[in-house]
């Protein structure tokens, strides 16, 4: 049989900038983040994905102490990505309570740290990102740095690779879906998950329960995550799951 | 209150099962020294990576030794987690061939995918379906799900050892026990209330 459908709830955090150095906003952003991992515990869902997408841009650690902090409340499976350009990155993370990680620009960059993570710490720990955009051209284009650098690489080919050097998942987003709450990229997920035989998430653009129904439907993903409809809208995971379970799917309710 | 050794042997991540003790009415101490593992009256052996060096962490700590003292000789009960439960068996053959603990004889390979294109690792929740009674899912309905995360399972020579299975790819044994020997190849300190109830039911044993 195959493995239940999970949905993950992805929590993200940008424009650390602009707080940056000033500890009462950053308190009151952890504190936000906080409550969501308490909700979500309480909630028993599937899994939780953390993202520091601006840490990469400011050419910086990961926060050691915020994921600490939050791991702390989380007694459900926790990735956690953003900044990671090192294996004692890694190590780091692992020790303060993530069981994953996450690397998108890193698997890029310097594409052998895969490897490195998968050999010290097996391949189910690290999860590759993907953000990739259509191209004016036709087919699709990865971009790093939060979606800020185009990289020419398509990202079938960086799933590819990223499995070769022992990636445990794929974390496929569309930087055009991102937000819009209009439905997944069906095509760009298809693609990804046909060229790979590990579990493939998939993320960017789920407005409501049917657009998740639809791409399971349409592609072989192993997971949904999703970020807006859970933030901005009544929805929740659960009732996702409900959802997806009356039209069929497996899942843990 | 029950002491719970977890054996620390460099593979992180021990302070998830540290947390889940303690919420479950245990006093966790992460440790690899031989006097405190011989203080405590509970073992845990976690553990995420692969086999090898794992196995190597724990022989360059002399703790295949000590451990063996308490859980053969002193039959203080233990439970191993994940690559934890992998290392109980006689053989590893993850990469390479490697001795693990022997302390349930059997073998550890690599999950093979099935063509209901079940994909490797397996990662999420699935089902676990006890094959006898035992202690260790009192209170837990047969069937539900726990958090798993691994490329390899255990292969157990006996059948008397196989606690409980979980129907993946072709199935596989996804818990294991020996008299006070207990291994899961799912993570209990992830599986929410229901692993809570697992850890619990493993304190009063």
């Amino acid at each position: 049989m195959p493995t239940k459908i999970r949905v993950l709830p992805t929590l993200l955090f940008k424009d650390v900038g602009l707080i940056k150095g000033v500890r009462f906003d950053s308190w009151r952003r952890v504190g936000s983040a906080m409550q969501a991992v308490k909700v979500y515990n309480m909630r028993e869902v599937d899994e939780l994905v953390f993202l520091d997408i601006a840490a990469t841009k400011e050419a910086r650690s990961p926060d050691y102490a915020i994921v600490d902090e939050l791991a702390d409340e989380c007694f459900m499976p926790m990735a956690v990505g953003g900044g990671i350009r090192n294996i004692e990155d890694v190590r780091h993370l692992l020790q303060v309570g993530a069981d994953k990680v996450v690397i998108n620009t890193a698997a890029v960059e310097i594409p052998e740290l895969i490897s490195q993570i998968s050999r010290r710490f097996g391949s189910q720990c690290v999860v590759v990102s993907i953000d990739a955009k259509k191209m004016i051209s036709g087919g699709y284009g990865v971009y790093t740095h939060a979606g800020t650098i185009s990289t020419g690489i398509h990202p079938v080919d960086l799933a590819k690779n990223a499995e070769e050097l022992g990636a445990g998942e794929i974390l496929i987003t569309s930087i055009d879906r991102d937000g819009t709450l209009s439905g997944y990229d069906i095509e760009l997920t298809k693609e990804v998950c046909e060229a790979v035989s590990i579990p493939v998430i998939a993320s960017g653009g789920a407005g409501c329960y049917e657009d998740m129904a639809e791409l399971l439907r349409a592609t072989g993903i192993s997971a949904v995550a999703a970020a807006s409809i859970f933030h901005f809208t009544q929805q929740t995971p659960l009732e996702a799951k409900r959802y997806l379970y009356e039209r069929g799917f497996r899942v843990r309710l | 209150m029950n002491i719970v050794s977890i054996v620390d042997y460099g593979m992180c991540n021990l302070d998830s099962v540290a947390r889940a003790v303690e919420e479950c009415g245990g006093k966790a101490i992460i440790t690899n020294k031989s006097d405190e593992i011989d203080r405590a009256n509970r073992i845990i052996l976690p553990g995420v990576g692969a086999f090898p060096d794992a196995m190597k962490n724990i022989r360059i700590r002399s703790l295949d030794k000590i451990l063996g003292e308490q859980v053969i000789e002193k039959k203080i009960p233990v439970l191993g987690i994940c690559l934890g439960m992998q290392m109980m068996a006689t053989m590893g053959c993850e990469g390479q061939s490697t001795e693990g603990l022997g302390w349930i004889p059997g073998r550890v390979i690599r999950l093979e995918p099935f063509e209901d294109d079940s994909r490797i690792p397996h990662i999420g929740w699935n089902e676990v379906h006890p094959a006898r009674p035992s202690i260790l899912f009192a209170g837990i309905d047969p069937g539900k799900d726990f958090y798993f995360v691994h490329s390899y399972h255990f292969c157990p020579d006996y059948e008397e050892d196989i606690l409980a299975k979980t129907p993946y790819g072709k199935g596989f044994v996804s818990a294991i026990q020996r008299s006070s020997i207990f291994g899961v190849q799912f993570h209990p300190e992830k599986s929410q209330r229901i692993g809570f109830q697992l850890i619990k039911n493993f304190l009063s044993i």
